[in-house]
């Protein structure tokens, strides 16, 4: 009866992503409840060493596609291995982090196996012995609910909505490797520039500081960098000032930028467009620095301070770091 | 004079032939009011525009155009509403528009809109096929990267940087806290991150002769898919769509600035607890 659930594993240089693990700690959880394997899989070159931190979410078994094709990112060269893995496994499930790779991959592999496919998902739902996916559409404005009818579905889970299941490092049942030679790739990653200063990944970050008109021009990202640095945050940015040019757009939250569920989001400066309302609405807990009392952001905050961001940000920032080190 | 112009077009200049896939999406400032059916929106008082990324996506395409010659073809699928989105990419310098349109199409699936649009534009000879990276509102991300799975074109997606030279591209994607090129060969799948370029507004001029241009509608049978994308063919459905739940009423913190970070900082630690 079962035919459990395979877990796409990203790394890039050797570091494996937290959201795929969170996806993997998912699939677990999701599988116990039918009694079904969980398989992870994963593609690099000499990436053997990752399996024990995989290990940590409890799957039956990681298949390794361990090889020189595999060194760089290619969707064609990737779409193969998870191809292979999937016949090898034959699962009712897919799952990865909705992560850049996977938008560009998983959907790929979906119309090979002419599968349907549900991205961006922040909910599993079980009826009838099947899963739901619960999935944020128009920026969070609406929530969707899917259900599948075909033996083989994919989906990637958003960061942030699956806890991780931290158990102590080991081995897993089974390592497999799988040979995959990918034979008509005609696309590749060449080389990968980290972009500077964004420390902490916006979509992944537990905690964001985000500044909008408010902070009154880029020399003064600075402050809130130094708040980012002693709360461990990403820095975001409202559409506004990404499109004056004050800051580049991988910063941006919201409709045309990313859609962000931290625990913590401290917006500086940032009225509240309904835009960028919807891109960090689902955050567990929203903190409005604004000086303008009427600003729309503060019906949708849990706490509130009305004040000039210049006064209190740089306060909050010595108040946080002094709590920290207690 | 004349000879030497036609001298140049002969030596520098290669036709290129383009698809552009663009949707009609609900205006972003749109509240969001749920239909009676509790599977798809409101769409009374909705003003429809073209998503947002696929303005990226056409404004690339021009500027290959311009640069090489050829030939632009915009492709939509929906109702009356892709009208207007088709017209204002033909305003902008879209050759031909092509509306794919049957009642059989409604609310289709990630899949079925894939199929659809590989079915009519798999046998145009494309150099390239341009998307945006998502439809606003649907926010799923995978079109592209399944209409080039099956139009069996290599692809790069959310692309913030594009040069193409003779048969090769290089495309520069938008990564988590990098930025990566992709090269690779054409003809190929392109989608189109915000960044790519800075959209050209329709010129006046554009928009008149827009009017007079025809828009290819083709239906189900045109396109040989008859019955292939009806609701009950379709492997994944909405059953429920619903508003968040709204927010508590938050927490007011009054005070001068050092007593409001103070007394802020606190309850995020302790009855927050998320710092």
């Amino acid at each position: 009866m079962s035919r459990g659930i395979l877990v796409f594993i990203e790394q890039r240089d050797g570091q494996l992503r937290r959201a795929s693990l969170e996806a993997l700690s998912e699939a677990r959880r999701q599988a116990d409840k039918a009694a079904e394997p969980v398989v992870a899989l994963l593609a690099g070159e000499s990436v053997k060493g990752l399996v024990p931190g995989i290990a940590k979410c409890r799957p039956d078994k990681v298949l390794v596609v361990d090889n020189h094709s595999f060194t760089k990112y290619s969707t064609e060269g990737y779409a193969d291995a998870l191809t292979a893995a999937i016949k090898k496994e034959d699962p009712r499930y897919v799952l990865s982090a909705n992560t850049s790779m996977a938008r560009d991959l998983i959907p790929r592999v979906a119309a090979r196996l002419d599968s349907p496919c549900v991205s961006d998902v922040s909910e599993l739902r079980e009826r009838n012995g099947a899963l739901q996916a619960v999935h944020p559409m128009y920026s969070g404005k609406a929530l969707g609910v899917f259900e599948f009818s075909a033996p083989l579905a994919f989906m990637t889970l958003r960061s942030n909505c699956f806890p991780l299941i931290e158990a102590k490092e080991g081995h897993p049942a089974q390592v497999e490797d799988l040979a995959v030679t990918p034979e008509n790739v005609r696309a590749w990653v060449v080389e990968t520039h980290t972009a500077a200063g964004q420390k902490v990944e916006l979509s992944e970050a537990a905690i964001i500081v985000s500044g909008g008109r408010g902070i009154k021009g880029p020399e003064n990202w600075l402050m809130l960098q130094q708040l980012c640095d002693v709360l461990g945050a990403a820095l975001g940015a409202s559409r506004a000032v990404v499109d004056a040019g004050w800051i580049d757009h991988q910063h941006q939250v919201g409709q045309t930028g990313k859609t962000v569920s931290p625990q913590l989001y401290i917006a500086c400066g940032i009225s509240g467009a309904i835009q960028h309302l919807a891109g960090m609405s689902s955050s567990k807990v929203i903190v409005a620095i604004n000086n303008n009392p009427e600003a729309p952001i503060f019906k949708h905050c849990t706490y509130g301070v009305v004040g000039d961001v210049f006064q209190v940000v740089p306060k909050l920032t010595e108040e946080c770091r002094k709590l920290l080190a207690e | 004079m004349l000879v030497k112009i036609t001298l140049r077009t002969v030596l520098e200049v290669t036709l290129v032939k383009i698809a552009v896939c663009v949707k009609s999406v609900p205006d972003t400032e749109t509240k969001i009011r749920i239909a009676a059916d509790n599977v798809n929106i409101e769409r009374s008082d909705v003003r429809f525009i073209i998503s947002p990324y696929d303005e990226f996506a056409i404004e690339e395409a021009l500027k290959l155009k311009e640069k090489h010659g050829g030939e632009i073809t915009a492709f939509s699928i929906g109702g009356d509403e892709v009208v207007e989105v088709l017209r204002d990419t033909l305003a902008r310098g879209v050759d031909n528009a092509v509306h794919i349109k049957d009642a059989e199409f409604d609310n289709l699936d990630t899949l079925s809109t894939a199929k659809l649009l590989a079915a009519a534009i798999a046998s145009g000879g494309f150099d390239a096929v341009f998307c945006g990276q998502q439809g606003v509102g649907g926010d799923n991300n995978q079109v592209p990267s399944m209409l080039a799975e099956l139009l069996n074109l290599p692809q790069a997606t959310a692309v913030v940087k594009l040069e193409i030279e003779g048969s090769k591209f290089k495309a520069e994607r938008e990564i988590e806290g990098a930025h990566e090129i992709v090269e690779g060969s054409l003809p190929a799948l392109i989608s189109a991150q915000k960044g790519l370029n800075e959209p050209r507004y329709p010129s006046i001029k554009g928009v008149m002769a827009a009017r007079r241009k025809e828009i290819a509608v083709k239906d189900a049978a045109a396109l040989g898919v008859a019955g292939q994308f009806a609701a009950d063919k379709r492997k994944v459905r909405c059953v429920e769509l619903t508003l968040p739940p709204p927010r508590p009423q938050g927490k007011m913190i009054e005070g001068e600035p050092e007593e409001q970070a103070k007394t802020l900082a606190k309850l995020l630690r302790e009855e927050a607890k998320v710092i």
